[in-house]
């Protein structure tokens, strides 16, 4: 993110808006959407707070102990679950790896819908017809069944998890950018490349693609709220990240025989989810705003 | 224009079937062998064996896969491994439940996003447009089985006004009243996800035709403003919707299992988790098929109703 505008007064004056760079007028947009700009503080909090969940925590987030389902107390400020394990050390854990595999996943959706979007829409042709007809069999398969079924067969550890996401998140994406292409590809800009002799490769990764960045951007981000939905879904169902290890969707799943009894397991670890999924769909809507005014919802 | 139709609905055919064969090809990656989940552990080598060939286990993939299509076609999809019925029947006592569950999801958001939408995009009050905004958003971020959760913690354990899951009360099971009361939980609970989502949707395509020309035009003639409103923005601002609608039939089949297991609802979805869970491989190979065709469906009626409102989409 560019750093704050300075000097707002003299930009201010008469003529000087016209020569602000695109990057300061994308900020004075964002800065305008207060959700977004709240929605990034909180978000800020959630990571560097999972970050330093071995230092903020002194309990082992995995250790059980003989004080099970504890009300909060000076020891324990949110309790402790089921087998005794301090709940908001295990929280804090748990994020580290909710949003890792958020961030991992999108991290790969995005790649490889970029790849394949950018072929099928630059080659067109029959590269296209193979790569379209791949994305919309893709499109056509529910994902969770899909996703289930995958981490059920396969291993279930944390590099699995975001592979299965990654891999089966991406023909969304694909569409995105091969529709940039589409359009892209015609303009007089490609046209002079050619003729000055780039290359397929340098003209789709240093002329086009740098074009399409605004897309791009607001799709990882919303493509990481979708990951963390997915994956607490699937830990929830007990083939996402595995036992012992938390994540808030698995915590969840515990939670469900105590829901009666001691609902604070099952509410903080979703409420986090939701305030998670949430801050990153509302950064979404205000990068959007401020990279691409035309593309308002 | 029939052509249209014919051909779009026969592209659905060859998708299917891809969905078939990488499923298929997927269950073959499993360890261990159908045939050592059905026989049991207590199984020796010999019945191991007898089970693979009575089960078509021995012979290779490709050769499972056509007898397994051929079965499909003529209505015969194996034996559940776990039921020991076949998958058909047990098919048949839940699909009827999900359909209900999606269908009254599918109402509960129609009926709740349209009039939301266009509130939120023509309140002059900053106020409506702003809860309106975050409502939306929340809706489309709280996780399904999470929302479920609270549902039940508040409605059910708390307020002891919903039941607490299953489809009916024991006893009760030809009760229209009772089983109306077990549906409101967990189709609204779906439901909610789709209001959001298309209140935005709503909302934005209305704002946008609100600019227009003919709208103009309409409000120059002296209209009152709920003409306007419905006879010429709505009309227009809602065609894309049904696209949409139809699009979202994947995430709804998602969206409708993890429903079902919250709230202990015996369809489809929950169906497909407990055979995941048991390894029943043909009632999986089942479920899952049924839930890839209702996507397959959701996609081609989107396409068509697409074709019918819009006469300048078949011509391409």
């Amino acid at each position: 993110m560019p750093p704050a505008a300075t000097g707002e007064h003299a930009e201010a004056t008469i003529g000087a808006r016209r020569t602000l760079s695109p990057a300061r007028r994308a900020w004075r947009r964002f800065r305008q959407h207060h959700l977004a700009l709240a929605s990034a503080v909180i978000l800020g909090v959630l990571v560097v707070a999972s970050a330093l969940a071995p230092v903020a925590s002194k309990y082992d987030p995995d250790a059980a102990s003989l004080e099970i389902l504890a009300p909060p107390s000076p020891e324990h400020p949110l309790g402790t679950d089921d087998v005794g394990r301090d709940l908001l050390s295990r929280l804090l854990h748990a994020g580290r790896i909710s949003l890792s595999v958020g961030f991992g996943a999108a991290v790969l959706t995005v790649a490889v819908g970029v790849l394949v979007g950018a072929a099928a829409g630059y080659y067109g042709g029959q590269v296209d017809a193979l790569l379209s007809a791949l994305v919309n069999v893709m499109l056509a398969i529910p994902i969770l069944p899909l996703a289930l079924v995958l981490s059920s067969f396969l291993q279930t550890n944390l590099t699995f998890v975001i592979l299965i996401i990654g891999g089966l998140s991406w023909p969304a994406v694909a569409r995105i950018i091969r529709a940039e292409f589409l359009s892209l590809r015609e303009r007089e800009f490609v046209e002079a490349a050619r003729v000055v002799g780039a290359g397929s490769g340098r003209i789709i990764f240093i002329h086009i693609l740098p074009n399409t960045l605004a897309p791009i951007i607001v799709a990882a981000t919303l493509q990481v709220a979708s990951a963390i939905l997915l994956e607490s879904a699937l830990s929830f169902l007990g083939y996402g990240v595995q036992p012992p290890q938390a994540s808030w969707g698995n915590m969840l799943q515990d939670a469900q025989r105590y829901l009666r009894t001691v609902p604070a397991l099952a509410i903080y670890p979703g409420a986090l989810i939701s305030l998670t999924v949430i801050s990153v769909n509302f950064l979404g809507d205000g990068l959007r705003e401020a990279l691409d005014p035309r593309l308002q919802v | 224009m029939n052509r249209y139709f014919i051909r779009r609905t026969l592209l659905a055919i060859p998708t299917l079937l891809v969905i078939s064969v990488l499923l298929f090809g997927l269950l073959q990656l499993a360890p261990g062998g159908p045939a050592a989940l059905y026989a049991g552990p207590d199984a020796g080598p010999e019945d191991l064996e007898r089970i693979s060939r009575l089960l078509g286990t021995d012979q290779p993939p490709p050769i499972q896969y056509i007898r397994w299509l051929g079965g499909v076609l003529r209505g015969d999809w194996g034996i559940s491994f776990r039921y020991r019925e076949p998958v058909v029947s047990v098919l048949a006592g839940r699909l009827p439940n999900t359909v209900q569950l999606m269908a009254a999801a599918l109402v509960i958001a129609l009926v709740l996003a349209v009039p939301f939408g266009v509130i939120s995009a023509v309140s002059r009050w900053r106020v409506i447009q702003y809860l309106a905004s975050v409502a939306a958003m929340l809706g489309v971020s709280i996780p399904t089985f999470w929302l479920g959760m609270m549902v039940l913690l508040v409605f059910s354990v708390k307020l002891r006004i919903l039941p607490s899951g299953g489809i009916a009360t024991i006893g009760l099971e030809y009760d229209p009243v009772d089983r109306l009361v077990h549906l409101i939980g967990p189709a609204s609970v779906l439901a909610t996800m789709y209001i959001a989502a298309w209140s935005r949707y709503v909302r934005s395509s209305l704002l946008e035709v609100l600019h227009q020309d003919y709208i103009r035009l309409a409000r120059a003639k002296g209209l009152s403003e709920w003409a306007v409103l419905t006879r010429h923005a709505l009309r227009n601002a809602l065609l894309p919707l049904v696209t949409l609608v139809g699009l979202q039939g994947g995430s709804l089949v998602g969206g409708a299992m993890i429903t079902e297991v919250v709230f202990a609802w015996p369809g489809m979805g929950r169906l497909l988790a407990e055979a995941l869970a048991s390894r029943d491989y043909p009632v999986l190979m089942a479920a899952f098929m049924t839930m890839a065709v209702l996507t397959v469906i959701g996609n081609l009626l989107a396409d068509l109703a697409y074709g019918w409102v819009d006469p300048r989409i078949r011509l391409s």
